[in-house]
């Protein structure tokens, strides 16, 4: 296998790329300039850390120091779903639900692929269990935030239709079932779409980055398939479960709309 | 025969946390109707919802002798049920909310003053008094054992909603359902209603109460 090391200067230099974007922005005035390059300071930063870390990781491989990063990874994708929300709910619910469906989830599906497919030696290997987490856990928490948001802001804005509903003599899971399904297949596009354009629109990230490590591309094809494969039924599953636990959170045992559990 | 008996009740007004208002204590005969007055905003809705068991509230509610919380929430409003002041509708067409015997309690689109093909329209083409009435419909093709009506003939011109009136006093009568009439219109109400309370935030007051002069809406 042959890696072409990068130099800082091809960082450098595709970050000019990013600046002139910036520039461009501030003189059209569309005012993405600001998240943009808050995004990039993150962004590396954040990756530049985490490549010490599992540096300092894989030298040690201690199942500890594992498990403590993938609960870090855990909480701030807990986070992150929470601050997607345009609506959520209130109290310790607006955290607890999404970061429960994430880990529930995301873990099942990983602690599986590790154990049964890919098998590595110890399972727990940072190399692969620590990526294949970040995997699940990124693109869980991309469908879990557009489920959630989509369920609580259309509950809300569709008030009189669910209470009307309900007056009918609805329970609380018929009248919320246009939203839900709703919630669902707007959570569940980014997965479907990626997988529809693979191949042939794009060359998704993990083959890319095998490829370009070396690795002979049908074994890069057979991990991306394995990786898509997770990811949709990792994504899937949060998703669902996310929804329907807030769907029932909306309501009380009485099946009344409770909107006062949402911001 | 059933009676609608409300002890006590008690909800917040408005926004939650809000300040309470009630106790309220009313008795519906079986197979009459009582106006509901009050000047806007003064909590007639909230007070509809509370015995539909939409909106948290405390105190007791009972139809037939059978209180709100001993069945299941749904049973509970398919017996006493609630049109709102501006029925919603969710389906492409009208015939999507109703059950498939849509006037098993013999009112009919025509006693309503609709077109006898109205199932078939599509709900984006229906008037505001259009829905208001269908609301009506759809609400009895339930076959509630109770009515709480809220302004249900709001949208409607006198001839219309002399039709309507009518139609909810025959299901009252046929079934013995005790109906409970939110409107503005004094008229309206002495019509329909055996007798008149008016809502005030901390209880309900025997009569028609002057609000005074009109207040905007």
């Amino acid at each position: 296998m042959t890696l072409i090391r990068l130099t800082p200067w091809d960082l450098v230099l595709a970050g000019a790329l990013v600046l002139l974007l910036a520039a461009l922005s501030a003189r059209l005035k569309l005012a993405i300039e600001r998240p943009l390059l808050v995004g990039v300071a993150r962004m590396a930063v954040q990756l530049f850390l985490i490549g010490y870390v599992l540096k300092a990781l894989f030298a040690s491989n201690n199942p500890v120091w594992v498990a403590l990063l993938a609960v870090v990874m855990l909480a701030v994708a807990g986070r992150e779903t929470m601050a997607r929300q345009r609506r959520r709910l209130t109290g310790p619910w607006g955290y607890a639900l999404g970061t429960g469906a994430l880990f529930v989830a995301a873990f099942s599906v990983a602690l599986l692929a590790l154990t049964v497919m890919l098998s590595p030696e110890p399972w727990y290997h940072p190399r692969y269990a620590i990526p294949l987490l970040g995997l699940m856990l990124g693109n869980t928490m991309t469908a879990v935030a557009l489920g959630l948001n989509h369920l609580i802001s259309e509950a809300a804005e569709r008030r009189e239709q669910i209470e009307q509903r309900l007056a009918l003599g609805e329970t609380y899971h018929e009248a919320m079932a246009d939203i839900r399904r709703a919630a669902v297949h707007t959570g569940i596009i980014p997965v479907v779409n990626a997988m529809a354009a693979a191949g042939i629109v794009s060359l998704p990230g993990i083959m890319t980055g095998q490829i370009l490590a070396g690795a002979p591309p049908v074994e890069a094809v057979k991990y991306q398939i394995l990786i898509m494969l997770l990811i949709g039924a990792s994504a899937g599953l949060g998703l669902v479960a996310a929804v329907w636990l807030a769907g029932r959170r909306l309501f009380d045992e009485r099946h009344r709309l409770r909107l006062d559990r949402v911001t | 025969m059933p009676r609608l008996d409300v002890h006590a009740l008690t909800f917040a007004a408005g926004a939650p946390g809000a300040q309470g208002q009630g106790p309220y204590d009313l008795t519906v005969e079986a197979g009459t109707c009582v106006g509901l007055a009050g000047p806007s905003g003064i909590g007639k809705t909230l007070f509809l919802k509370a015995i539909a068991d939409l909106i948290p509230h405390h105190g007791d509610v009972r139809l037939d002798g059978i209180g709100h919380h001993e069945i299941p929430a749904p049973v509970w409003r398919r017996r006493v049920a609630l049109l709102p002041a501006t029925p919603t509708w969710w389906h492409d067409t009208v015939r999507g909310h109703f059950p498939a015997e849509p006037f098993p309690a013999g009112v009919t689109p025509a006693d309503l003053g609709l077109a006898g093909d109205v199932l078939g329209w599509g709900v984006a083409r229906l008037s505001a008094g259009e829905r208001q009435r269908l609301g009506l419909l759809r609400l009895l093709a339930r076959e509630p054992a109770c009515l709480l009506l809220d302004e249900p003939t709001a949208n409607l011109d006198a001839r219309t909603a002399r039709k309507v009136e009518a139609a909810v006093g025959r299901y009252v009568e046929k079934t013995g359902a005790p109906a409970l009439w939110v409107a503005h219109d004094a008229a309206a109400l002495m019509r329909v209603a055996n007798r008149v309370v008016t809502l005030t935030p901390t209880g309900l007051v025997e009569g028609l109460i002057d609000p005074g002069p009109e207040e905007p809406a």
